[in-house]
């Protein structure tokens, strides 16, 4: 995985950026590994139908890995088999 | 991924919803998209290896800015406040440009030159006959924005803004999305500023709708504010000095009430003025944002809350951070460094030094980055024991009136081409309005010059923000045995004077 790539979901319609990726390992969204060009949809494993929502930002428990979800889908994200959890965001007041 | 998928990612979400108002013309993200696509075929078709903007504020600016970068292309505004000379030797830099905005200038000024010019009605309707809505957004790796910029000696850099120092900027301060439907930002900063460029980017990402107003007057300011609700604002400084000006004791001002978030940034802003709007806007929360056009705009921050506690406060230490601006963001580091480059301690003033992915410090002449990613900022400042930033001027020599650098070589070459004058040293000296003010000191060989004369000689030559509000004459100025001049002893000179 390489920090800067989009991966899609093979089961729904998830499309994320990846902001920040960790040399090794296997994203997956609704159970099953995300790719970079999608062949047949499978479905949705129910263990990881949490949603995705556009915009949000996923990574795991030591912020090895950053997913933008530029395309919302009906699957969640993990990474080796662990869900990944909304990044907490800290907003900041608008400067610009 | 590059800056069209901030915009993409709008026009997915919420398609419908207006993400420009302008000229009474409201924008949705769709359509905002559609537009920048269009231009994008318009500008590969053209083989430009620049766009350019030279134009006062409008929808044209995000449809140019994305549709460059779909096309890959760098997207470079200019001032069109800048005389004629300067402005077709930066045209010549950027050739072959696709250039839009004021087909007559560019004809003036590059009259055999390979640009393909459009009017800006004519590329707006353009832009939307040819659009691709359905295209995928850009992978682009190279420059998203090019801005020239001023240093210490005349000609400009072009500094340049990858589209990685952009998105990383984007995403590390703005929450997709974050903005609810009411809220709408005011934007009345020039296209061809660091600021007007955040501006649109943040807005676009986090959907708050833009209330673009392309010729700043504080009067029409303040009806558009109104007029549109506006519930955001960036200024700088002297934008809300005249505002405060034409808002007088508040008593006859139209409804400002849906105000509720101003940013200020762009140059110093004195603390007199910050105190007269605090009280004037006391719903309102007041975010002052440091960056420069090399960090992607801003790199600290003074925060709303932290604005409150020091306007309460009784403790004259944290009552002073009203003078700050405010603590580095959590994306980058920032350190205070001496001549030699060391790191000072909190509390000792250096150069500003700056690291982050939304830095670049690149220019397409060179790179100014130190090993190890570092930017010297050329700003000198501190930090306090909380970790506050303090500015304390500039490092070199550059003058910063008004949000703009001006660089007193091109001052002083202007003034060395009288008869009369010998010497000349051009310097900044404190002022409420500008944060500083131009002020030149001149030895002199022959009859002194009027003051009237003198700054004919600037503003024909040069322009009106160039033209010193202070001249002093004296027989020599100060040099060190290198040959060295003494900015800091002119200063004084004017000081004492």
């Amino acid at each position: 995985m390489k920090a800067g790539s989009k991966l899609k979901s093979a089961v729904c319609d998830t499309e994320v950026l990846l902001v920040k990726a960790p040399a090794e390992g296997v994203l997956s969204c609704g159970g099953a590994p995300m790719v970079a060009e999608r062949g047949e949809k499978g479905t949705v494993d129910a263990a990881f139908a949490e949603g995705t929502k556009m915009g949000k930002r996923y990574t795991d428990a030591t912020g090895s890995i950053e997913a933008l979800c530029i395309k919302p889908g009906a699957g969640s994200l993990a990474l080796n088999g662990v869900a990944l959890q909304l990044k907490d965001a800290k907003p900041l007041p608008s400067s610009d | 991924m590059d800056i069209s998928l901030l915009l993409k990612m709008a026009a997915d979400a919420e398609p419908e919803r207006a993400g420009l108002t302008c000229d009474g013309r409201n924008w949705t993200y769709a359509e905002l998209w559609a537009a920048a696509t269009g231009a994008a075929v318009e500008i590969a078709a053209s083989g430009a290896t620049h766009v350019a903007l030279l134009d006062t504020g409008s929808e044209a600016a995000p449809i140019a800015l994305i549709g460059a970068a779909l096309a890959g292309v760098p997207y470079c505004p200019l001032n069109y406040r800048l005389a004629d000379a300067d402005l077709g030797a930066l045209i010549a830099r950027i050739e072959p440009a696709f250039i839009i905005g004021d087909v007559e200038r560019v004809a003036k000024l590059a009259p055999g030159g390979n640009h393909k010019v459009f009017a800006r009605a004519d590329f707006v309707k353009l832009a939307e006959q040819k659009a691709e809505p359905e295209r995928e957004a850009g992978e682009g790796e190279g420059i998203a924005v090019q801005l020239f910029t001023s240093g210490t000696t005349a000609a400009p850099k072009a500094a340049i803004l990858r589209h990685s120092n952009l998105v990383s900027y984007i995403l590390g301060t703005v929450e997709f999305g974050g903005a609810d439907p009411f809220e709408a930002a005011l934007v009345s900063v020039p296209p061809y500023h660091i600021a007007g460029i955040a501006a649109l980017l943040s807005s676009i990402y986090a959907m708050r709708r833009i209330i673009l107003l392309p010729a700043f007057d504080p009067k029409v300011w303040i009806e558009l504010a109104s007029k549109e609700k506006a519930t955001n604002a960036f200024v700088v400084p002297t934008m809300l000095s005249r505002i405060v000006e034409a808002l007088g004791d508040g008593s006859n001002a139209p409804d400002l009430s849906h105000l509720k978030a101003i940013a200020y940034g762009g140059g110093r802003m004195p603390v007199e003025l910050l105190l007269r709007a605090l009280d004037l806007f006391p719903t309102a929360s007041f975010t002052n944002a440091y960056g420069l056009t090399e960090t992607s705009s801003t790199i600290a921050l003074l925060g709303p809350d932290e604005h409150r506690e020091a306007h309460k406060s009784e403790d004259p230490k944290v009552r002073a951070r009203l003078g700050s601006v405010g603590k580095p963001l959590p994306t980058v580091e920032l350190e205070i460094r001496d001549e030699e480059g060391k790191v000072l301690p909190p509390g000792e003033a250096g150069e500003i030094y700056v690291r982050g992915d939304q830095v670049s410090g690149e220019y397409r002449e060179r790179s100014a980055l130190l090993p190890g990613g570092w930017f010297p900022t050329r700003d000198a400042g501190f930090l306090d024991d909380e970790g506050y930033l303090f500015l304390s001027g500039r490092a070199d020599d550059v003058i910063v009136r008004g949000g703009e650098n001006i660089s007193p070589g091109e001052i002083e070459d202007v003034l060395l081409t009288h008869p009369s004058i010998a010497d000349a040293a051009a310097v900044g000296v404190p002022s409420t309005e500008w944060g500083e003010a131009v002020a030149v000191v001149i030895a002199l060989k022959g009859e002194q010059p009027t003051e009237a004369e003198i700054k004919s000689l600037i503003r024909d030559r040069l322009r009106s923000s160039r033209v010193p509000e202070r001249i002093l004459v004296v027989e020599a100025l100060p040099y060190n045995e290198m040959g060295k001049l003494l900015r800091r002893e002119v200063r004084k000179l004017l000081a004492t004077a």
